[in-house]
């Protein structure tokens, strides 16, 4: 899902379960190979959502989140932040990080 | 037990790996957290040749790893903590105590930025410590940023970061730069950036992210303190090779030494070595992938022997 100003708070307040949300940019190399990787999170982890911020577009909410590298991987859990880290990283290992907060 | 085992998935690794898997060796790549090599941070890279325009680095390396998939190359995430290198079999320990054996090594697991080691250097990774700045430059528009080195790559990041950043400031430890006269003609003419010659920096400063930097001018020795809003180390690379360390011969850099010129033999057989991970000279691309292909002639060589 494709987060935005509009529709993000209500995303990450509302979800069942935890939200991940991934920063990232058309221009970010480590992005692009991270897309496939956190697609297949997002479809092998129940109760999980992933949300992705276009961080071109929405630079309201990188600066909010003190982005300042990305990928950037924001993990909220009743819309508060429970983990917050940058750089690309293995399926196994992302499902780990996300797994510890469910 | 596996014929072939490639410990890498950059353009030596996957290079291999097609021919490897043309060979029918149905070779495996072990790669770790960043799959895909140095290339996966860049953007555009115009010196591989086929692309009149240039090639995006990341698309350039999903396109390698889909052509080795399909002649049979199969791939396994995953962090190798121990190796034995034995004649008759290698055998790989992962961080989740699996183990892997196979009769080939073919090991390409490239070379990774260097950090400086300073204080709060790693507290502030991803708060405005960077080694990437292609990126991560973007996220300094307006600001002020510090750039630590003196070769090519500080110098075209330094030039990179101007598209983004009010100021650059080069820290730059000796009295000259060590890159390419093109590169340093770049960046000298460039208004945004301000070189400081013999200036280290010792310690980065912040608070929940990064406010500047103590520095000391080597010459001197005076200490003092430099307000930014992001920090820039591009000192060069390390090989990957602490793995390998008793078992394969290295140089003091680290860089696996081969044991025979013109081939990718390291001194155990049946283990090869291709990449940036043997060689401090070229480190291009191209030539990573020229090494990974012979890598691959000589493990086939080798199995058949």
């Amino acid at each position: 899902m494709d987060l935005k100003k509009d529709n993000f708070d209500q995303t990450i307040t509302e979800a069942d379960g935890v939200v991940l949300v991934d920063f990232w940019a058309p221009w970010c190399g480590p992005c692009k190979m991270m897309a496939p990787v956190v697609d297949e999170v997002d479809t092998e982890v129940e109760k999980l959502t992933v949300g992705k911020v276009n961080v071109d577009e929405n630079q309201d909410l990188a600066m909010q989140y003190n982005v300042l590298s990305i990928p950037t991987f924001v993990i909220f859990k009743g819309g508060q932040v429970v983990d917050q880290f940058s750089g690309s990283m293995g399926k196994d290992a992302l499902k780990e990080r996300v797994a510890k907060h469910l | 037990m596996r014929d072939v085992v490639i410990l890498g998935s950059g353009p030596a690794g996957l290079t291999a790996a097609i021919y490897a898997a043309r060979a029918d060796l149905k070779p495996l790549v072990v790669h770790g957290p960043q799959p895909g090599g140095q290339l996966t941070i860049t953007t555009e890279v115009d010196n591989w040749p086929g692309f009149e325009n240039g090639v995006m680095g990341p698309e350039l390396m999903e396109e390698m790893k889909k052509q080795a998939a399909r002649f049979g190359t199969e791939y396994k995430e995953g962090w190798v903590e121990k190796v034995d290198l034995a004649e008759d079999k290698k055998v790989l320990t992962f961080a989740d105590g699996s183990t892997l054996e196979t009769k080939a090594l073919i090991v390409t697991t490239g070379a990774t930025a260097m950090w400086l080691d300073i204080p709060g250097e790693q507290e502030f990774q991803g708060k405005g410590v960077s080694a990437c700045a292609t990126c991560d430059g973007f996220f300094f528009r307006d600001k002020k940023v510090l750039i630590v080195g003196g070769g090519d790559t500080a110098l075209e990041e330094a030039t990179f970061l101007t598209k983004f950043a009010s100021e650059v400031v080069m820290l730059v430890r000796r009295d000259e730069f060590r890159g390419s006269k093109a590169m340093q003609k770049k960046a000298r003419e460039n208004d945004k950036i301000t070189i400081m010659w013999d200036t280290s920096a010792i310690e980065v400063l912040g608070d929940g992210k990064v406010t500047g930097a103590k520095i000391v001018n080597n010459k001197t020795k005076e200490e003092s303190e430099i307000s930014a809003d992001g920090f820039f180390v591009a000192i060069g690379h390390k090989p990957n090779t602490d793995l390998f360390k008793g078992q394969l011969d290295m140089l003091d850099s680290g860089y696996l030494t081969i044991a025979e010129p013109f081939t990718t033999k390291t001194k155990v057989p049946g283990v090869f070595a291709a990449g940036d991970v043997a060689d401090h000279v070229y480190r291009q691309a191209v030539t990573a992938a020229g090494t990974g292909c012979m890598a691959a002639l000589d493990a086939e060589r080798w199995l058949t022997e």
